[in-house]
């Protein structure tokens, strides 16, 4: 009935009426009577309202930031399986995924400990069961580990830790569930089970027998080792149990991913855990990035906008037409933004593409279209403020390098589960998706180099990411512009523009 | 550059023309939506946010006993996969028979050895595949689910080859419970109340119910590990308790297992309100950070009392990255979270305009708008659409949580909103969300049971109604002149009838 009335208030007259009523009623309205809602003031560098302080001095504890990890407990992850079973890719791998999204993670491998413990390795021998000085050794450094672990979780402010460890028998996860109990921590368990030989000696070949343990051996004494410690648990591997486990929270995944069992998901955390490790896969494949041709605004020196391509800008999509074809690639899959620029680019590779609206360059705000010497020009707070913490820093209307990441999420979910993919994207954008594959840190991230007309080719070995870095040969304009020295809000114009690169 | 420049040739050549404001934005709006159209038909591009990326349709194929859930989760899924933007339906098979055999006696119907229930109920299965085809092929369904029981291996091998001869992707859900209490508790929620027992008292209902889950107990074969390892499948246990997922193929069966591992069926609330009148509100200016007029205030106070009445336990509160929101849930005295991904639409250049001096400064820009508000996006800004995509892992989150209160924005508003009562992307931008109201949302059987709670305090009124087509000269025939350009042609848009055409996104058709 209300919204009736009012509907038909501003239908007679446009909005001045109701303007008019409005303000004449708000008058009428006495002042709040809630004492208690704080005054709020705009963070200067996230562009986030906060509360100001209470009256009484004490800190406000009222509000926080969408984080991804909104638990007050650190979550202890407990990998379980047999050797060469891909526990310490995946331990990586999650590692560099829950810290690219902002949970600080660690991983903690007790072959590490083990390793820095008894400094020459001899042989499979170490792991008999019935090798009780192995054994008293194996355990403390399993203690070890879990120390730090706390240390980490309750000390250092980290919000999730990765105990890379065997933990086949039910005696030990509960020693580290009792642990976990103790210290206020949530535990999930990451089970890979796996029994196709074919997988488990390439894993082998990758990762083993280039480890240290291996140093002096040749390939086959290797193998042979190897094979023979695999055996050393093999008898007394107690797997998750769907009865026996049914209390605990775990994903147990199956040959590589074609199967997985989730059981007792507590959480958000784990929640995205458990959604990562089901999009992850080892089939062998090539990502390649690369920015669009140089830009009509690049040429002149101005961020953002939505310009079409320089002149150069064009032969550098030719000339990476050409050298897609060269790669020979199967099944590629080519991605690019939703701006001229890299549409324009990815034109010229005659392979369809597809638009990305989250792959837009990062969204400058006021600063749109502006040339560095402009914004020292019009907001030098502003730009000091960027220099001081450029991850952090969210334009004015417009976007920071950590919403840039939040919004690209979903492109990385999808890059783990394609192959052959091609994106053509902008600096911003590819200094996010640079530094998830190559593991950087917030602060080194918005700094990577990501020149113009070079192509960056990531392929996963190992436990890490191989990249070779191809120059298409057509020159184009720097627009790298590095953290200058001077970085306080008084600072002079010079030396404000110290670092910016040159341009028309 | 040589459309652009014609563009912008007809578009003065317009402007020039007789003074009548209105047509001459139906004129250009329709040179805009003409282009539009050559566009989509001659550019390799989708003018979604995110790509399509699902080439075969896919079928859902549910399995479990009656009262396990699957049409609750067909429901939900159905309802979660339209509002991202994948065309979905459900196939109820038990609608079929209820149409097949008008009046339900009792569970007799349902024994193994009724030959003559048999054939009528094969029928049904025969008759819903064919409608799925019918769906996939001239309705352009992406994602069909089979809502049936399913429960033997010969109903499912020929599901399989029937998806196979016509190219279609199978992903069974399986749902799994033996625990008395929920199987209990779904009957009285939605089976006694089922068409079926239109006539019975709940005792009568509730027995023969019972019998006709023994009648499918017998034949029931559970989805096998080692049998079925090469199908694609979820098994759901005990409601959530357990997952078994098994060879997810792509990026929509991902997301599908995605979103059933986040929902549960504990009882809770969402309430849904938009931030209090703001300054800007007060002005009749879109978009803006500004803060809360003195009336805003008091509602977010009204609010707050409110919230302790209903004495909610362990309520969440949300709000945007913008002043408005947080300042409304300062009143709360309770602590909340900030989301950036329920920040208002970005309405670009419009941003802190009147309708007024939208209409003076960018008509071609309001005219595209009123024709398709849902994928129409602002320029530098933001579409309906685009919200859809930011607001998916506030929805996912929603789903996990139990008492929620969204402090939001009009446009975002409505996208939840649209979500949780199923509305479509037609009807989505139109929702009313008015200021000082707070939507109280109880999940109830297969839907949602919405409260609206207005708190009595004062507020300008900020919707802006779907807008009349007027015969005639608005109607959507024109003749584009064939112009040729070096590169490009452009083919005479000729489409008839008022229809709400899909014209939208002209800055990327400027492009």
């Amino acid at each position: 009935m209300r919204d009736h009335l009012l509907a038909v208030r501003s239908e007679k007259a446009p909005c001045q009426t109701t303007i008019a009523e409005a303000i004449m009623s708000s008058r009428e309205v006495g002042p709040s009577n809630s004492a208690s809602p704080r005054e709020l003031t705009q963070n200067p560098l996230k562009k986030i309202w906060m509360p100001l302080p209470c009256k009484n001095g004490l800190p406000e504890k009222h509000i926080s930031q969408r984080k991804v990890c909104m638990t007050n407990c650190p979550t202890l992850i407990v990998t379980v399986g047999l050797p060469a079973r891909g526990k310490t890719y995946i331990s990586k791998k999650l590692t560099r995924y829950l810290n690219w999204i902002g949970v600080p993670t660690r991983e903690f491998n007790v072959g590490q400990y083990r390793r820095e413990c008894v400094k020459i390795y001899k042989s499979f021998e170490f792991f008999r069961p019935d090798n009780e000085e192995g054994l008293k050794i194996r355990q403390q450094c399993a203690s070890a580990a879990l120390n730090d672990v706390r240390q980490y979780l309750a000390d250092e402010g980290g919000q999730v830790a990765v105990f890379d460890a065997t933990n086949t028998t039910r005696e030990r996860r509960q020693t580290i569930t009792a642990f976990a109990e103790q210290n206020g921590f949530k535990v999930f368990f990451v089970e890979s089970v796996c029994e196709d030989p074919v997988v488990i000696a390439e894993n082998i070949v990758q990762v083993k027998l280039g480890s240290p343990d291996y140093m002096n051996c040749n390939t086959e004494e290797a193998m042979e080792d190897f094979k023979k410690r695999i055996e050393c648990y093999e008898n007394s591997y107690e797997t998750l149990d769907e009865v026996w486990d049914r209390h605990l929270s775990y994903i147990k995944i199956i040959d590589v991913g074609r199967r997985y069992l989730v059981n007792q998901v507590q959480d958000h955390i784990q929640s995205r855990i458990v959604y990562y490790l089901m999009n992850i896969h080892i089939t062998p494949r090539s990502i390649y990035l690369c920015r669009h041709g140089e830009s009509d605004l690049n040429v002149k020196g101005c961020i953002g906008g939505d310009s079409g391509l320089s002149p150069r800008g064009r032969e550098f999509a030719k000339y990476l037409g050409k050298f897609i074809e060269s790669q020979d690639i199967s099944d590629l899959k080519v991605w690019t933004s939703q701006m001229k620029r890299t549409i324009q680019t990815a034109e010229a590779v005659s392979v369809p593409y597809e638009q990305w609206k989250a792959l837009n360059e990062i969204d400058a705000g006021v600063c749109e279209e502006m040339m560095y010497e402009e914004i020292q020009q019009h907001y030098p707070l502003e730009f000091a403020l960027r220099d001081q913490d450029k991850y952090r820093y969210r334009y004015p209307k417009g976007e920071s390098y950590e919403d840039l990441v939040q919004r690209l999420e979903p492109v990385i979910m999808e890059l783990e589960r394609q192959e052959n993919v091609l994106v053509i994207c902008h600096q911003a954008v590819m200094r996010c998706l640079l530094a998830y594959f190559l593991d950087k840190t917030a602060e080194e991230l918005p700094y990577l180099k990501c020149p113009l007309h070079t192509v960056l080719k990531l392929t996963p070995v190992a436990y890490g990411c191989k990249v070779e870095s191809i120059f298409l040969n057509v020159d184009a304009v720097n627009t790298h512009r590095d953290r200058p020295e001077n970085v306080n809000i008084h600072r002079t114009t010079e030396d404000a523009l110290q670092t910016v690169p040159a341009h028309l | 550059s040589g459309l652009m420049v014609s563009c912008v040739a007809v578009a003065q050549h317009v402007h020039t023309g007789d003074g009548q404001y209105p047509c001459r934005v139906s004129q250009v709006s329709q040179l805009a939506a003409a282009l539009w159209l050559w566009a989509w038909y001659f550019l390799p591009f989708s003018s979604a946010s995110v790509p399509q990326l699902t080439n075969s349709p896919t079928l859902i194929v549910m399995v479990g006993l009656p009262a396990r859930g699957k049409t609750y989760i067909s429901k939900k899924l159905t309802r979660y996969l339209n509002w991202i933007g994948f065309p979905t339906k459900v196939f109820n098979l038990g609608q079929y028979r209820r149409d097949a055999v008008q009046t339900y006696k009792n569970f007799e119907f349902f024994r193994q050895d009724n030959k003559e229930a048999m054939q009528i109920r094969k029928a049904c299965a025969s008759n819903a595949l064919k409608d799925i085809c019918i769906y996939f092929s001239k309705e352009n369904g992406q994602v069909a689910v089979f809502d049936a029981t399913n429960t033997t291996r010969e109903r499912r091998v020929s599901i399989v080859s029937f998806a196979k001869e016509k190219g279609y992707k199978v992903f069974f859900v399986e749902s799994i419970c033996d625990d008395p209490d929920i199987i209990a508790q779904n009957i009285t929620e939605v089976k006694v109340s089922s068409p079926d027992y239109v006539n019975c008292d709940k005792e009568e209902a509730l027995a023969d119910f019972l019998k006709r889950i023994e009648c499918y107990k017998q034949t029931y074969v559970p989805l096998d590990d080692e049998k079925d390892r090469n199908l694609s499948y979820i098994k759901i246990f005990d409601v959530g308790s357990r997952y078994l997922v098994n060879r997810v193929q792509d990026h929509i069966q991902s997301r599908i297992v995605y979103y059933l591992m986040n929902i549960h069926v504990t009882p809770r609330s969402i309430y849904l309100t938009r931030h209090g009148e703001s300054e800007l509100n007060l002005l009749g200016r879109i978009g803006g950070d500004s803060g809360l007029s003195p009336r805003g205030h008091k509602y977010a106070a009204s609010l707050g009392s409110f919230l302790k009445g209903q004495n909610i336990k362990d309520l969440k509160v949300w709000t945007s990255h913008m002043k408005r929101t947080i300042q409304t849930a300062e009143h709360l005295g309770v602590p909340y979270e900030q989301w950036k991904a329920l920040n208002e639409i970005d309405a670009g250049v419009c941003e802190e305009l009147t309708y007024e001096e939208i209409q003076e400064k960018h008509p071609e820009e309001f005219a595209l708008r009123d024709q398709d508000k849902y994928r129409y996006r602002y320029p530098k800004g933001e579409s309906y659409e685009d919200l859809v995509h930011r607001l998916e892992p506030v929805i996912m989150e929603l789903e996990r949580q139990e008492n929620v209160l969204v402090v939001c924005h009009q446009a975002v508003m409505r996208c939840l909103l649209a979500y949780l009562l199923d509305k479509t992307s037609d009807e989505l931008p139109y929702l009313k969300c008015p200021l000082h109201t707070v939507l109280r949302l109880t999940p109830v059987a297969y839907g949602c049971k919405m409260e609206n709670i207005f708190l009595n305090v004062e507020a300008v009124n900020t919707h802006r109604e779907r807008p009349v087509k007027q015969k005639g000269e608005n109607g959507l025939k024109p003749s584009i002149n064939v112009v040729n350009f070096l590169n490009l042609c452009l083919i005479p848009a000729i489409w008839g009838g008022g229809g709400g055409g899909g014209v939208a996104c002209c800055h990327i058709v400027l492009s």
